[in-house]
């Protein structure tokens, strides 16, 4: 009933190459536009801002610029958590060492280095794959904790080795409320999405699909296995970089290398995994999940009035976390997002199903 | 009829008000002030983290079960599990500032967790309580309106770590060799711009050995110990580095009297397993959290004999780290009492009042006395400026089975930090854009 398409016809081309092809799609995703940009910000509180919705954004924006990596390209990666931290770094150094950086330029100009870093970890993918390539990775990852933790120019001399942002401002604007965070994640978020979304349609991204499927055979149909697996990473950690910038600059205000350690890389890959390999609502659906069910299972004990002690609560935590995991590879390896088109199939059909 | 039903509507109605009003006139008696507790009881941490939690609720359990709070203001709390985890900690401090009658201050209990948060404390108008860690240079008051590094910070125990030394050795420390072996990360490296100025002026020759987090594996960094032969060792670590580090410095033949550590590597779960094979291993103390005083046998008295003790058995009380908490939260509770004499006795403070309360602490050894620490510290004043208060240390030695005093009370010395603190505030200021206010 909801998802009848009856009577919806395509009658040009442009209009089959929609990103929401389906009416009630497109009215549902304005919907949740109207909602996130008009509403959101009059309803939440200064805890949902600052602790559900910016980490959920800016994780979701990580997990996609991950996705396209892992999920796109079939190329694993375990240094997501580096390509951040070098994106995060960068846009501060930019931010430090010329008076007078624009906001959006510095994060724009972090994830530009996270790209040219991105590129040169990537390298070793035109050589080796899977398992010994997520190895590769990882010295990314070592690299970039030996880097931010050992040379003191990253850190602009800071004794302590942990830096601090400036207070924010956009086209002279100050970007200091919660909800006007808010406003610039989510607006970053859109347009991101958008990019990527209309990358994984275009021709570029059926040549990173090509490569994950069978790369022997793309090559042999013409296309070039440097080029796609390159610029797979190119992508992937220009998004990772915006990502960590805005994980530092904007969710915590400073850090220290720690809050890019290799967990990060860990919690990123297991929403892209949970979320759904190869989509990019898959992302959202991951950085929900994992943003949003440690507070759930720290709440509803809570809430039932269970006196459950912290160190019991977080163990269960990672206990439940855990279990839920495996489920939802077992029941569903392709993660939520698929869970959500078969849902979505199923509603096509309702209440008639076969 | 009509008349009939009115009357009855009016006395449901009159019934329902007054059945609403008891209950907030009962609240309105027993006021209550909202103490915020981050913690890390999981993690790789733990090991510390659990009895400093266990220390910080029982002492508010304590006034809650001895006194029925603070001047009839009865503490409640509620802690949150950080794991030693910045973004985590966040999220801890996002849910607890507001809660109930907002976070009487926050000891985040991490170094990293500080500076994550001291921005946002600015804007929130919290205080942020950092007994004996955080940002060294937030003792400046007039920049730093929100941190409060109470009692000592790394930089002053660092220098007190080089007084003993220099004792040691007849005041001369020219052609020495001291090596800092320190936890990888912003803690680790707190103390170093202090030490360079100290090597500076003492003429001794500074060699530093960072171990990467967590510091289960550190063999590598006591052969170079071995093959330099540092005159001694400052052991700036933390969790399971501490006893993976004496356990090499017993294998490579460092004579563990000539280890000092940082407060953090001097708690007893750090040395009880190794016993003898730590003997001789000095710590730093804020003021002198090894002793056992008054407090300690009340806590006993009033909480844990009846059954409602935080730690899971009595013995836990009285471990360095566990006196610890109660010496953050005994500062947090006489921050309160201090606001509500300026604000009203009885009554339930803002975040913004208490803050006054730590800005304007007194305690006086006969304070001290009467609150059972009289053994446990030395007088503390704070002020407008003046963040921290005083910051008394002691280092103590551990021979085997139990921590003695080894030395007398200790200060920094306040020439040499004194210019660190401004300057580095300064730069900070400056980075930030913050005016500083006058004092």
């Amino acid at each position: 009933m909801l998802y009848r398409e009856n009577g919806q016809f395509k009658q040009s081309y442009h209009a089959d190459l929609q990103i929401f092809p389906v009416l009630q799609d497109r009215v549902a995703i304005q919907l949740l536009l109207v909602l996130a940009f008009v509403a959101v910000p009059f309803v939440a509180s200064d805890y949902a801002f600052r602790a559900i919705l910016i980490p959920f954004l800016i994780l979701s924006l990580a997990a996609m610029g991950l996705n396209i990596l892992v999920g796109y390209c079939g190329q694993i990666s375990l240094g997501t958590g580096a390509f951040m931290a070098i994106g995060a770094y960068a846009a501060y150094n930019l931010q430090v060492r010329i008076d007078g950086m624009p906001l959006l330029v510095a994060l724009i100009g972090g994830g530009l280095c996270a790209t040219v870093f991105g590129v040169l970890f990537g390298i070793p993918s035109l050589r080796i794959r899977g398992l010994y390539l997520a190895v590769a990775t990882l010295a990314a990852q070592f690299f970039t904790d030996w880097f931010t933790n050992r040379v003191p120019w990253v850190t602009n001399n800071s004794s302590s080795g942990s830096v601090s942002v400036r207070e924010l401002s956009l086209f002279g604007m100050a970007v200091e409320t919660p909800a006007q965070k808010y406003l610039l994640c989510l607006s970053i978020v859109v347009v991101f999405g958008l990019l990527c979304k209309n990358l994984v349609r275009g021709a570029i991204g059926r040549q990173w699909m090509a490569i994950r499927d069978m790369d022997v055979a793309a090559a042999v149909i013409g296309i070039r296995p440097v080029y796609a697996k390159l610029s797979a990473f190119a992508v992937s950690s220009f998004v990772v970089g915006v990502a960590g910038a805005l994980w530092g600059f904007v969710h915590l205000g400073s850090w220290e290398p720690a809050a890019f350690s290799i967990d990060r890389s860990f919690q990123l890959l297991f929403m892209v995994i949970i979320g759904g390999l190869g989509s990019i609502s898959g992302a959202f659906f991951g950085a929900a999940f994992i943003v949003l069910l440690p507070l759930l299972l720290n709440y509803v004990p809570h809430w039932l009035g269970l006196p459950l002690s912290t160190a019991t609560a977080s163990h269960l935590e990672h206990m439940i976390f855990g279990a839920l995991i495996v489920f939802f590879l077992i029941v569903e390896p392709h993660g939520l997002a698929r869970l959500w088109l078969t849902a979505r199939e199923k509603l096509r059909l309702w209440p008639f199903p076969h | 009829m009509k008349f009939g039903s009115f009357a009855l509507t009016a006395a449901a109605v009159a019934a329902a008000m007054s059945f609403s009003v008891a209950p907030t006139a009962a609240q309105a008696q027993a006021a209550e002030q909202f103490v915020p507790l981050l913690v890390y009881r999981t993690g790789q941490f733990a090991p510390l983290g659990i009895p400093w939690a266990d220390g910080k609720q029982d002492y508010l359990k304590l006034i809650n079960a001895r006194d029925g709070g603070v001047n009839g203001v009865k503490l409640v709390f509620e802690e949150c599990e950080t794991a030693y985890d910045a973004a985590k900690g966040v999220e801890c401090y996002e849910r607890l500032k507001g809660k109930g009658t907002g976070a009487s201050g926050f000891d985040p209990q991490s170094t990293g967790i500080t500076f994550a948060v001291t921005d946002k404390a600015f804007n929130d108008k919290v205080a942020i309580q950092t007994m004996g860690y955080g940002l060294s240079q937030s003792v400046d008051g007039t920049v730093f309106e929100w941190n409060f590094p109470l009692l000592g910070t790394y930089w002053t125990a660092a220098d007190v770590m080089i007084q003993d030394i220099l004792k040691k050795e007849k005041g001369n420390l020219k052609g020495k060799k001291i090596a800092l072996v320190y936890h990888d990360s912003p803690y680790g490296k707190e103390p170093i711009p202090l030490l360079q100025k100290r090597a500076a002026k003492d003429g001794f020759e500074l060699v530093m050995f960072p171990v990467t987090p967590p510091g289960v594996e550190q063999k590598s960094t006591w052969l170079q110990i071995r093959q330099q032969r540092p005159d001694y060792v400052l052991f700036w670590s933390a969790g399971v580095m501490t006893p993976a580090g004496i356990r090499e410095a017993q294998a490579s033949g460092f004579p563990r009297e000539k280890m000092y550590a940082i407060w953090w590597a001097g708690s007893d779960h750090d040395v009880k397993d190794i016993g003898a094979g730590a003997k001789g291993y000095n710590a730093i103390t804020i003021h002198n959290s090894a002793a056992r005083d008054k407090v300690h046998d009340d806590l006993k008295k009033f909480v844990y004999d009846k059954g409602q003790g935080t730690a899971s058995d009595a013995s836990q009380v009285g471990v360095m780290a566990h006196t610890r908490g109660m010496m953050i939260s005994m500062l947090q509770v006489e921050a309160i009492r201090a606001a509500q004499e300026k604000f009203g006795k009885g009554k339930t403070l803002t975040p913004e009042q208490v803050k006054w309360g730590f800005e304007n602490l007194d305690l006086t050894p006969e304070r001290l006395k009467a609150l059972g620490f009289g053994e446990i510290m030395r007088p503390v004043k704070t002020s407008c400026s003046n963040h921290m208060g005083t910051d008394w240390a002691r280092i103590v030695q551990w021979d085997g089975g139990k921590w003695n005093i080894t030395s007398d009370w200790y200060q920094a010395d306040q020439a040499l930090i004194d210019p660190l603190v401004k300057e580095m505030s300064a730069k900070y200021a400056k980075d930030k854009n913050i005016k500083p206010r006058s004092c």
